[in-house]
C-alpha cells in the first residue's frame, strides 16, 4: 500500500480474531478518512471484539493476529490512552457525576488555559445549536441529545477515527434517523475513517460504504 | 486488558499481597504467641521447655470446665436462634409491604455497638429496669425491684438473648444481599406455580443457595459469640463466667505467671469455637438430609399461616425490643430522680452529660482517629485490590476471599493477647498505631466485602470511554470509576468505622489500657453500675456510628447537588 493510500486511513491489515482458540473473523480493509465501512454480523461473530481490537481493550480469552494501522502508524499494541481512536457505544455512556460541560472538557485534551477550553467546548456545542445544554445534568437530556453529545465529546478528544458500536439501536427509530444522519455528517466533515458495527441493515444503508457481512 | 501497565511496572500489583499480608500477618504472629507460651516457652520469662502442663493446669482452674461449657452453648446457641428468627422472616415475609418496613429498621440498628446494645438491653430486663417499671405495680404488685437474677444469670439467657438481638440485623443484612444474588422471585414463582405453599417454596428452594452465600457469615457469628468479652461482661454470668471473660482475667493478672495460663487458656478458647463450629457442621448435614427428604415427599404445606404470623411476630419483637433498649438508654442518659416503678423519671436534666464533657473527650477523639485511619487504610487496600483486578484481569479465587473471613473467625481474644506479648516485647504496646492497625484487620474484610459487589458491576465501557479519549488508567480511575462509586465507597467507610468503633478486645488488648475509647470506657462501667453515667457512654458510643451513616447519605447529595444520579 503506497502512503498517500494510507494517510489519515484505518488500515486492518489481514486481521484474525481468535475466540479460546476458534476463528470469529478475518479480515484486510482499509477505511479512507471521511469513508463508513459497516460491519454486520449476528450477536458472537465476534463484531464488537473487533471494536476492541482496534481499541486496545480484547479480553484476554481472545487472540489475535494480523496488524491495526492507523494514519500510518501501527497501533496494535499501542496504549489505548494513546490510540487516538474514538469510541461510541450503544448507550451514551456520558459521565452522570459531571455536567454536560464538563463532560465534553473530559474529552478535549488538555492543550491551552481554562477559559480557551471552555470557548472551545461552548463553540462545539453551539455548532450543533445545544449551547443551551452545557450546564445541565446529562441524565436530564432526552436519549437523542445525550448521544449527540456523546459524539461530540469523541470529536473533542481529535480522535483519528472512529468506531460505532451500535449507536443507534437504543434509540427509537424516528430519533435514530435523525442521529444517524448527525454522526455520519460529523465523521464526514472531520475526515475521519469511520468503523460502525451494527445488525440493522438500514443503518448499513444508510452509511453509503463498503458493507462487510461477518 | 493489554495495556503499558501489565506487568510489575504497576505498584497496584502488590494490592493483594499487602492486603493478604496485613490480615494474615497479624493472625499468624498472634497464634505463634500463644501457642509457644502455653506449650511452655517464653524465653524472657525463663520458659524454654517444651511441656503440657499448663494445658492441663488451666482446666483445674474453679469453674473451667462450666466456663468452656458456656462458650460453646453460648456459640451454637446465639447463631441458631437469630438465624432460624432470620430465615423464618424471610420465608413468610419476602416481598411483603412488612418485610420493606422491618428492612428499613434493621440497617440502622447494625451500626449500634455490641456493647451499647447490651447495656440497654440489661436497662429494659433487669428487675428494675424498665419493662418491670412499665408493668409495675399495676399488673406485678411490686413497689420495690424484685430480688430476681435476671441479668448475668449463671446460665447466661440474658447473654444469649442480648447476642441474638445483636446478631439478627447481621444476620439480616447477610441474608437480603446474599437473595440479591440468586434470584428469589423466580425460584418461588416456579414453587407456587407447583402448588407449593409459600412459606415451604422458599424453605426448599431459596433458603438451600440463600445459605451457602450465607455460610462464611453464619461461621463468623458462631465463632464471635462463643468468644464475645465486653457483651458477657454486662450481660453474661460472673461465676464461673464465660471462658473469654476468664481469659481477659489472666491477661490483665500482674503476676507474669499468668501468662502462661492465659495462653493456655486461649488454646482452650480456639478449641472451644472449634466445637461449636464442629457441631454447627453436623447440624448443617443433618438438616441438609432432613430437608432434601422431607423436599421431595409431595407434600405441598399450603397451611402456613400460622407460621408466618410467629415468625413475623418473632421478627417484629427483636425489633421493638431493640429499640426499647435505645431508648431506655437516651432516657436514663438524661434523667434525673427515678424512683421505682415510675415509667419515666420525674426530671431530666443534661447536668450529668454536662460534668462529663470534658471525660468524654479524649475517648470520643482516639475512638474517630482509630476509626477513620483503619477505615482508610481498608478502602486504600480495597480500591487498589479491586481496581488491581480490573487492570490485570486478576480474580479473587474463592479460597482467596476465605482469607478475608479467617479474621472474623479465629476468636480475637485468641490471637490479639499473642500480637500483644510480642508488642509488649518490642515496647510497641499502648500507643495509636498498632491500635489502629490492629483495628485494619477487622475493618478491612467488611469494607472489602461491602465494596466489592458494585466495584465489580461497574459498567466498564465507562472506563473504556474514558481511556479512548485519552485519560490515563488513574485518570479514569480517579474521575470517573471512583466520583461514580461515591455512594457505596461512602458506605462501606461508614461500615468500617462502625465496626472499628464497637472494637473491645483490639483496643484494650493492644491498647494496653493507654489507648481508651468510648467502647472501652463504656464497657469498664459495666461494674459499677451508674445508669446515668453508662446511658451517656452508650449514647455516644451509638450516636458515633450512626452520624457516620447519615454523612454517607447525605454527602453525595451535598457534593453533587444536581446530579440525578446521586439522588
Amino acid at each position: 500500500m503506497s502512503d498517500t493510500k494510507t494517510e489519515n486511513a484505518l488500515c486492518l491489515e489481514n486481521v484474525r480474531l481468535f475466540h479460546d482458540g476458534s476463528k470469529l473473523l478475518d479480515l484486510n480493509v482499509t477505511i479512507q478518512p471521511g469513508e463508513v465501512v459497516t460491519v454486520m454480523g449476528a450477536s458472537g461473530s465476534g463484531k464488537s471484539s473487533l471494536l476492541n481490537l482496534i481499541s486496545g481493550f480484547l479480553p484476554p480469552s481472545f487472540s489475535y493476529t494480523g496488524r491495526v494501522v492507523l494514519d500510518g502508524l501501527d497501533i496494535t499494541h499501542a496504549d489505548p490512552a494513546d490510540r487516538k481512536v474514538g469510541l461510541m457505544f450503544q448507550d451514551p455512556l456520558l459521565f452522570p457525576h459531571l455536567s454536560v460541560e464538563e463532560n465534553l472538557l473530559f474529552g478535549l485534551p488538555a492543550k491551552g488555559d481554562k477559559t480557551e477550553r471552555c470557548e472551545k467546548v461552548r463553540a462545539a456545542l453551539g455548532a450543533v445549536n445545544m449551547a443551551e445544554l452545557g450546564h445541565r445534568d446529562p441524565l436530564t437530556l432526552s436519549g437523542g441529545q445525550q448521544s449527540r453529545i456523546a459524539l461530540i465529546r469523541v470529536l473533542l478528544s481529535e480522535p483519528k477515527a472512529l468506531l460505532l458500536d451500535e449507536p443507534f439501536s437504543a434509540l427509537d427509530s424516528g430519533l435514530r434517523d435523525k442521529v444517524r444522519e448527525f454522526v455520519f455528517a460529523q465523521a464526514k466533515i472531520k475526515n475521519l475513517p469511520t468503523l460502525l458495527v451494527t445488525h440493522d441493515q438500514l443503518d448499513a444503508d444508510k452509511s453509503g460504504g463498503q458493507i462487510i457481512t461477518l | 486488558m493489554k495495556t503499558k501497565t501489565k506487568g510489575w511496572g504497576d505498584p497496584l500489583v502488590f494490592a493483594p499481597v499487602i492486603m493478604i499480608v496485613a490480615l494474615l500477618g497479624p493472625l499468624i504472629a498472634g497464634l505463634a504467641g500463644v501457642l509457644l507460651p502455653a506449650f511452655g516457652f517464653f524465653p524472657s520469662l525463663g520458659g524454654d521447655q517444651f511441656t503440657f502442663s499448663y494445658l492441663q493446669d488451666v482446666t483445674h482452674k474453679p469453674g473451667f470446665w462450666q466456663s468452656v461449657r458456656l462458650s460453646i452453648w453460648i456459640g451454637v446457641a446465639t447463631t441458631f436462634l437469630s438465624l432460624v428468627i432470620v430465615v423464618s422472616s424471610f420465608a413468610s415475609q419476602w416481598g411483603r409491604n412488612s418485610f420493606r418496613r422491618i428492612t428499613r429498621f434493621i440497617s440502622p440498628l447494625m451500626s449500634v455497638p455490641h456493647a451499647a446494645a447490651a447495656f440497654g438491653f440489661a436497662f429494659l430486663i433487669a428487675p428494675s429496669g424498665w419493662l418491670m417499671r412499665l408493668l409495675s405495680p399495676w399488673a406485678t404488685g411490686f413497689s420495690h425491684p424484685p430480688d430476681w437474677l435476671i441479668i448475668n444469670d449463671p446460665a447466661g439467657n440474658a447473654l444469649l438473648i442480648g447476642l441474638v438481638l445483636k446478631e439478627i440485623p447481621f444476620l439480616f443484612l447477610v441474608g437480603l444481599s446474599a437473595s440479591s444474588q440468586i434470584n428469589v422471585d423466580e425460584r418461588l414463582k416456579v414453587a407456587r406455580s407447583l402448588g407449593y405453599g409459600r412459606v415451604w417454596s422458599w424453605f426448599t428452594v431459596v433458603f438451600p443457595a440463600l445459605y451457602k452465600q450465607m455460610r462464611l457469615p453464619v461461621y463468623a457469628v458462631i465463632a464471635f459469640s462463643s468468644s464475645v468479652v465486653d457483651v458477657a461482661l454486662i450481660l453474661g454470668p460472673n461465676f464461673p463466667p464465660m471462658l473469654p471473660v476468664q481469659l481477659l482475667h489472666w491477661m490483665n493478672d500482674p503476676a507474669l505467671e499468668m501468662r502462661f495460663v492465659a495462653a493456655a487458656g486461649a488454646v482452650w478458647q480456639l478449641g472451644a469455637t472449634l466445637v461449636a463450629l464442629l457441631i454447627w457442621r453436623i447440624g448443617e448435614a443433618l438438616i441438609a438430609y432432613i430437608g432434601r427428604r422431607a423436599a421431595i415427599n409431595g407434600q405441598r404445606h399450603r397451611n402456613d399461616r400460622w407460621f408466618r404470623v410467629t415468625a413475623t411476630t418473632a421478627m417484629s419483637a427483636v425489633v421493638v425490643i431493640f429499640v426499647l433498649s435505645l431508648i431506655v438508654l437516651t432516657i436514663w442518659s438524661i434523667a434525673g430522680f427515678w424512683r421505682f416503678p415510675n415509667a419515666l423519671p420525674s426530671s431530666f436534666t443534661l447536668s450529668r452529660w454536662a460534668n462529663n464533657a470534658s471525660a468524654l473527650w479524649v475517648p470520643i477523639v482516639n475512638a474517630i482517629s482509630i476509626a477513620m485511619t483503619s477505615t482508610l487504610i481498608s478502602l486504600v487496600l480495597t480500591i487498589a485490590c479491586l481496581e488491581n483486578e480490573y487492570r490485570h484481569n486478576i480474580q479473587f479465587t474463592p479460597n482467596a476471599m476465605r482469607i478475608l473471613y479467617l479474621p472474623l473467625i479465629v476468636p480475637q481474644i485468641a490471637f490479639l493477647f499473642g500480637v500483644s506479648v510480642f508488642l509488649v516485647r518490642y515496647g510497641l504496646d499502648g500507643s495509636f498505631w498498632p491500635v489502629a492497625l490492629a483495628h485494619t484487620i477487622f475493618v478491612l474484610p467488611y469494607v472489602f466485602l461491602s465494596m466489592a459487589a458494585s466495584f465489580r458491576s461497574f459498567d466498564l465501557r465507562y472506563l473504556q470511554v474514558a481511556t479512548s479519549l485519552g485519560a490515563s488508567q488513574n485518570k479514569a480511575l480517579l474521575f470517573v470509576r471512583l466520583p461514580m462509586l461515591m455512594k457505596p465507597i461512602l458506605l462501606a467507610s461508614a461500615l468500617g468505622v462502625a465496626i472499628s468503633i464497637a472494637q473491645y478486645l483490639p483496643t484494650l488488648l493492644i491498647g494496653a489500657g493507654r489507648v481508651p475509647t468510648i467502647t472501652t470506657e463504656a464497657v469498664a462501667l459495666a461494674a459499677g453500675g451508674d445508669r446515668r453515667l453508662i446511658g451517656i457512654y452508650a449514647m455516644v458510643q451509638t450516636l458515633l456510628p450512626a452520624i457516620g451513616f447519615v454523612g454517607a447519605t447525605l454527602l453525595p447529595r451535598f457534593l453533587f447537588p444536581n446530579r440525578k444520579f446521586f439522588r
